[in-house]
């Protein structure tokens, strides 16, 4: 079962020109894939049209069934409430705790108070956090922020968790515990789509990669036999840029 | 529930920006409050010389008292007239000695004619009715004169006409400075919580739930800056009444009636700015 498909989607920027041409994919139920490229090749063009931050402008995304061409501003959002969506930044709220970062995607979706407070504490253990609910993120390290981060894109229960570099500002040690938490998460179901520089993380394992260079879709691990993924491993041209 | 909190916590997060919407609003509403003084002070000044818009029928000597009492039974079935009062020759002389004190010995008996004071109904004081009732009483043959001071009169009216346009105009003026004030603050308290604003669209949050907590603290700010307005203008009233002169205040329907406002203004200027600036964001 496809949750996310591409069908020849293009996206031209009006100021940035063309990310992304004849890019044509599926992701299905359960899956992990990575995205990898160098910066500016359209990974997060792809990531924030499956979210529908941006719509297409040519072909179309279907995201569990929903048109990005032509969802509604409210279909939008509820398309959003099953997706997990991580990023770089953290994105959290620097003024509230990270039981609180935690409870605030339950809270927008008029989540029942009494639910609030045993979903937020089962994620806050699913990533490891049970202890540092009370934390502000200043208080937390990158490692721990990153775990609050995906607490929060947990909470809801989606269906593909959308993450953006998210290893990009930790180091080793964090990296490798940020990211056997999504192996985890994707092993108790939920499909991952990862954007990455991170040819090491790529390398140790046998998940789909997709390789992407100047917004064309140069490489799929899925529709490729094995030795071409081996060809493709080798580090991208522009792997020195600064991530996205 | 969870709007509502948001609302009061924006409070917490950024009181000064949060004090700077009340006090602008307040300031606001203080102006248009201090107008609404004046307004309602020169209403009750211009009252209390309307009620004494007075017609005064002057009697012909000689007129039997039997037709004059006949006349006042009619002209009181008047559905204008409140009350109709008979001044004798004698009554006259003496309310001419007492209103003009220095000249009291020019007046001698018999110099004055009797008249017929009549005294015109609230509603019934504009200048139009006040000549028809005159016309009317006019019309009786033992009437010699009818005065009725038509110059004051019509000045009294244009100038509440004009005292009524200004009112309004100046309040409309003030009203929709606090809500372009109101909207300005409300936009600022949109940009400082952007990011915010953009994790709760990540979430799923729809964009009325994104727009109900910046609504419900445009209309709390209203509120706070009508019930500030309210006290400074209580203020000002009292301090007047106690150095200058006697103030009337606003009723309590009036004062709700202001503070309503300032909530109507918050809301309305709180809606317009956050749906404006979301489009942006």
């Amino acid at each position: 079962m496809s949750l996310v498909r591409f069908l020849n989607v293009a996206k031209e920027y009006a100021r940035g020109g063309v990310a992304l041409t004849h890019a044509s994919f599926q992701l299905h139920k359960g899956e992990f894939a990575f995205l990898t490229g160098p910066s500016g090749s359209g990974k997060s063009t792809i990531l924030k049209l499956i979210y529908m931050e941006e719509r297409p402008t040519a072909g179309d995304v279907l995201v569990s069934g929903v048109s990005a061409r032509d969802a509604t501003r409210r279909e939008v959002s509820m398309v959003r409430r099953h997706l997990g969506i991580v990023f770089q930044d953290f994105r959290l709220l620097e003024d509230r705790t990270a039981e609180a970062n935690v409870a605030f995607a339950l809270e927008v979706t008029g989540t029942p108070t009494d639910m609030i407070r045993s979903r937020v504490a089962r994620v806050l253990t699913q990533v490891g956090l049970a202890s540092k609910g009370t934390a502000y993120p200043r208080e937390l390290s990158g490692g721990e922020q990153q775990r609050v981060a995906i607490a929060r894109s947990l909470v809801n229960d989606p269906y593909v968790l959308i993450a953006d570099e998210p290893t990009g500002n930790l180091d080793e040690r964090a990296t490798r515990g940020v990211f056997q938490l999504l192996r985890d998460i994707n092993t108790a179901g939920t499909a991952v789509i990862m954007a990455t520089h991170d040819l090491d993380l790529i390398r140790r394992t046998e998940y789909r990669t997709i390789e992407l260079n100047h917004g064309r879709l140069v490489y799929d691990s899925a529709e490729a036999p094995p030795a071409v993924k081996e060809l493709s491993a080798t580090p991208p041209s522009h792997h020195d840029e600064n991530p996205i | 529930m969870m709007a509502l909190r948001e609302a009061f916590s924006a409070f917490r997060r950024a009181p000064l920006l949060s004090a700077l919407g009340v006090v602008t609003i307040a300031f606001s509403l203080f102006a248009f409050g201090l107008f609404g003084l004046v307004a309602i002070n020169i209403r009750d000044a211009l009252r209390s010389i309307e009620s004494r818009v007075e017609i005064r029928a002057f009697i012909a000597d000689g007129t039997p008292i039997e037709a004059s009492s006949a006349a006042m039974g009619d002209i009181h079935a008047f559905p204008e007239v409140l009350s109709v009062t008979y001044v004798s020759q004698d009554d006259a002389l003496i309310r001419a000695r007492k209103e003009l004190g220095e000249f009291s010995d020019v007046f001698e008996p018999g110099v004055l004619p009797a008249s017929l004071d009549i005294k015109l109904k609230p509603g019934f004081r504009d200048p139009t009715t006040v000549l028809a009732v005159a016309n009317r009483v006019k019309s009786y043959d033992f009437v010699d004169d009818v005065r009725y001071g038509e110059d004051w009169v019509a000045k009294l009216y244009r100038l509440r006409t004009i005292a009524t346009l200004v009112g309004t105009g100046l309040g409309l003026a003030f009203a929709a400075v606090a809500v372009i004030i109101i909207g300005a603050t409300i936009r600022i308290m949109v940009i400082s919580r952007a990011r915010e604003i953009s994790i709760m669209r990540l979430v799923g949050a729809t964009n009325g739930f994104i727009r109900l907590p910046f609504v419900l603290e445009g209309f709390i700010q209203g509120v706070m800056g009508g019930l500030l307005a309210l006290g400074l203008t209580w203020a000002t009233s009292t301090a007047i009444s106690h150095s200058f002169m006697s103030t009337v205040f606003f009723d309590p329907a009036m004062a709700t009636l202001g503070v309503v406002g300032g909530a109507l203004i918050g809301l309305f200027g709180s809606t317009f700015a956050v749906g404006r600036q979301l489009r942006r964001l």
